[in-house]
């Protein structure tokens, strides 16, 4: 087996695992605070990954795109949180699943109606569409070094933001006590919408990060969600510790499970047999890794503190 | 006492429209409805059985598209191989193997992700019948002999004794047999003692189990009867469409079946029924006037959450049948 | 003397809070123990600990003999243990009958049954309907169960733990929210079915556990401190100690 492979399959996880943190940690926040499901959460993924795109040819420059669509899809995030999630917040879990579920078809028609049918490259300038050459062998795109960049920033971010600051802390205690944060006269709604918003925009940042490589497309969302979910029962619903681990593990898991399992199985079985089995279970790894997990320790890896 | 209630009487007049109009119009030239009655058919089946967890076991599954998928492709891959060859052992086109196999692997299927999902509760238990649907997604697009993506074009129907498949008004015969039993498998199931203990436990699953009932055991024997039953749904689906399409079996699939249980009326014999219906009146209605249906019916599906008395959850534990 | 629930060295603790501290108790066949103590005393933990809900960090419950304390909480009604709720746990979607014959039907063999209605199965309702005679709410047998009182359900909770024909009956607050007539008739009805159970009753209400118990024990903090006769206990220091708080 090729070290260099190896290396550039292992980035290639932690870069995936990187954006599936960020998708998760929105994800996780807004459950975990919020006790709000949001099937839509991949929807934003999406529709970070289209505005940037437009904007992109709108502004000839990725870059300052990005700068602009983050807050914009911070303000749907707003939006959604406004007008869907806010009349449900007091309902079951089904209504939330359900709701979002029809705000799904909403958004993807809109944006089927707004950017066409097809999906939409996003081109890189210049600079961040070369390689850099990490050793002698090997090369890796510097718009994949970005990525990993941008998510592991975020991530610390994110981590600052909820150990060290005011709004982390009331993040923390409207999780714990709702009524109580209330009672000291903090706004809750505006918490649950700034956190609403904070989460939107960490997964459109994961859309336009993953935009220039996939393409913007009306799918994406839909696949990205379960395996956000995936990453979540994995790590800890509410717990961000878990979602980063899990999200990297996971990342990793898949990414180098695709690239190397036939030839573990070979290790096992007849070429052939490894060829045929190897995409059918490198295809449902993740998700028999979560039954896995399920099994022996049903809360997660690392389940925040219960209160 | 009438023979039957009113509610058995709006049901009798629903199932005998559901059983002439459709043959009439095909006969007066209009086979486009029937097409639509046999479609409407076997998504009632699936709605019928996914009613049996969620209607009457109260155990929310967005996974039971898989189900449908895999029964579809257990009648697609055979005939596949008996088209186009390889895998001999599997190569067929009867009908005596397509539709037990259908079965077979949904309730196999059923049985082991059912095991792991119904040890959780709540969103957790929904996203975990997600997990696993998309799972066997991923894996049908995965082989690429059975076309991946886009699908398995087989353009061949079952071989049954006495029916032959490739007369619409045939096909339909069988799919509105089918559920007409598939209506009163379940009501037999529900008003049963095992349906007791599955209705019982939707209702206050603590209290079962301090009764002495081993409520995950119930749970998980309901979960694959339901399953299978999704699965022979999927066996006819394939024999109508003769494409298999693996979207057949993604998540959304599995959001509309539930709108279906719900909106129609959960826990009651006919309401999957009149959720199909509705759900296939809107759907050809919408979509005769834009392209774009998806986005009136996902408005739709949000007002309906939005504005339900006590919310789904209030549709789905409001209703019970007379007799009960 | 033999015991028909025996707890010994019970130990449970949340956090940093110890909701069960070495916990003994034990419960003679036919009497009716009840177990008395201040708010907060850990009461709720002992039942969940009783019935299977939580497992305790260590200690032993053995139940006629038989160590129950891993056994799964679906198992232990098979052994002849009952169970009523503090905050009433009936099935509300549906009727007063339905209820009890649920619980009859859960004692005879597994219930894997798909084709006979439930309905029909003369013999067990009759046998539902005469349990709903002993607590008074034969006439009520059709209604649905959200129809009820608050009273009617505290009966319809005993009926329950009578229809499980088990040996031991755990009563949680059965005199929880009840005004002081029907106090007076959930008395009454606790007398009457005495002495042919084994009972152990968590309760409240003074005057009905000094009107009702044979031994009265009290949980302080997760602990046992006393446990003896009404007069006894009455009597008895620490326990004026703890629920007047003199120190």
């Amino acid at each position: 087996m090729d070290l260099s492979l190896l290396i550039i399959q292992a980035l290639n996880g932690v870069q995936l695992g990187l954006l599936l943190f960020l998708v998760a940690s929105g994800l996780t926040l807004v459950f975990g605070i919020l006790d709000f499901v949001n099937l839509a959460h991949g929807s934003l993924y999406m529709l970070g990954a289209f505005i940037c795109a437009s904007l992109t040819f709108l502004f000839g420059n990725f870059l300052w795109a990005v700068l602009v669509a983050l807050p914009l899809t911070g303000g749907i995030g707003y939006l959604v949180e406004r007008f869907v999630a806010r009349p449900l917040y007091a309902r079951n879990h089904l209504d939330h699943v359900l709701g979002t579920f029809g705000l799904i078809l909403v958004l993807d028609t809109l944006a089927h109606l707004i950017w066409g049918p097809a999906g939409i490259a996003v081109p890189l300038p210049h600079w961040l569409d070369g390689q850099i050459a990490l050793t002698e062998t090997l090369v890796i795109p510097s718009f994949r070094l970005l990525i990993i960049g941008a998510g592991l920033t975020a991530a610390a971010g994110l981590f600052w933001l909820v150990n060290y600051t005011r709004l982390g802390m009331l993040i923390r205690a409207g999780a714990s006590n709702r009524t109580m944060v209330a009672a000291l006269g903090i706004d809750i709604q505006t918490l649950f919408a700034l956190v609403f918003a904070l989460g939107a925009m960490l997964a459109g940042l994961a859309g336009m990060l993953i935009a220039p490589i996939t393409e913007a497309s009306i799918g994406m969302g839909n696949s990205i969600i379960i395996t956000a979910f995936v990453v979540i029962i994995v790590g800890g619903i509410g717990s961000m510790k878990g979602a980063f681990i899990a999200a990297i593990l996971i990342g990793l898991i898949d990414t180098m499970g695709r690239s190397f399992l036939d030839d573990i199985f070979k290790l096992a079985m007849s070429p052939e047999a490894a060829e045929t089995s190897a995409p059918a279970v490198s295809a449902m790894l993740i998700y028999i890794i979560m039954a896995l997990v399920l099994a022996l320790r049903p809360q997660g890896l690392f389940p925040p503190r219960t209160r | 006492m009438s023979f039957l209630t009113r509610r058995g009487w709006i049901s009798a007049v629903v199932m005998a429209l559901l059983a002439v109009l459709p043959p009439v119009f095909f006969l007066t030239g209009n086979a486009f409805y029937l097409d639509l009655a046999t479609r409407l058919s076997i998504l009632a089946i699936a709605a019928v059985s996914l009613n049996l967890i969620l209607g009457y076991g109260g155990l929310v599954s967005f996974g039971h598209a898989a189900f449908v998928g895999l029964g579809a492709y257990a009648v697609g891959i055979p005939a596949h191989h008996w088209l186009y060859g390889g895998l001999d052992f599997l190569a067929t086109t009867s009908g005596f193997v397509q539709v037990p196999l259908a079965v077979a692997v949904t309730a196999l299927f059923a049985l082991i992700t059912g095991a792991v999902c119904l040890r959780t509760k709540g969103v957790y238990f929904i996203m975990i019948t997600m997990a696993f649907a998309q799972m066997i997604y991923y894996l049908i697009v995965s082989i690429e002999e059975y076309g991946g993506d886009d699908g398995l074009v087989i353009d061949t129907r079952s071989e049954l004794p006495l029916i032959d498949l490739d007369n619409p008004l045939q096909l339909f015969g069988l799919a509105y047999v089918s559920l007409l039993v598939a209506m009163l498998l379940v009501r037999m199931i529900t008003r049963s003692r095992f349906g007791m203990v599955l209705q019982g436990a939707k209702g206050n699953e603590e209290r079962m189990v301090t009764l002495g009932f081993n409520i995950y055991a119930y749970r998980l024997t309901a979960y694959v009867i339901s399953g299978a039953m999704c699965g022979y749904a999927g066996a006819l689906l394939g024999n109508f469409t003769t494409f298999i399409s693996p979207e057949m079996m993604d998540w959304s699939r599995s959001g509309e079946l539930m709108f279906m249980v719900i909106l129609g009326g959960a826990a009651t014999t006919l309401g999957p029924v009149l959720g199909a219906i509705a759900f296939i009146v809107v759907e050809e209605i919408l979509s005769s006037f834009t392209i774009y249906w998806h986005l009136p019916f996902g408005l739709m599906l949000m007002g309906v959450v939005l504005f339900a008395r006590g919310g789904l959850m209030g549709l789905l534990r409001g209703r019970r049948e007379d007799g009960e | 003397m033999n015991a028909v629930l025996d707890i010994s060295g019970l130990n449970k603790s949340f956090g940093g809070i110890k909701a069960t501290d070495d916990l003994n108790l034990s419960v003679r066949a036919g009497e009716l123990h009840a177990v008395i103590g201040p708010n907060g005393a850990g009461k709720t933990t002992l039942i969940s600990q009783l019935t299977g809900m939580q497992k305790p960090d260590s200690g032993r419950i053995r139940f006629k003999g038989r160590d129950i304390t891993a056994m799964a909480p679906y198992s232990r009604a098979h052994l002849g243990i009952a169970r009523s709720f503090q905050i009433t746990s009936l099935i509300l979607e549906m009727s007063v009958l339905d209820n009890i014959a649920l619980a009859l039907q859960a004692r005879e063999g597994h219930s894997f049954r798909f084709i006979r209605p439930a309905h029909a199965l003369t013999r067990l309702r009759a046998e539902a309907l005469a349990l709903l005679d002993r607590v008074g709410l034969a006439d009520k047998a059709d209604q649905p169960t959200v129809a009820l009182s608050h009273g009617e359900h505290r009966h319809m909770e005993i009926a329950i733990a009578l229809a499980s024909k088990a040996e031991l009956m755990l009563l949680d607050e059965p005199m929880a929210g009840l005004g002081i007539e029907e106090s007076a008739q959930m008395v009454e009805l606790l007398r009457a079915i005495k002495g042919r159970h084994t009972i152990l009753l968590i309760e409240h209400d003074m005057d009905a556990v000094f009107a009702l118990a044979d031994r009265i024990s009290v949980l302080v903090y997760g602990h046992i401190i006393a446990t003896g006769s009404p007069d006894e206990i009455r009597g008895n220091e620490a326990v004026q100690h703890a629920y007047l708080g003199e120190e």
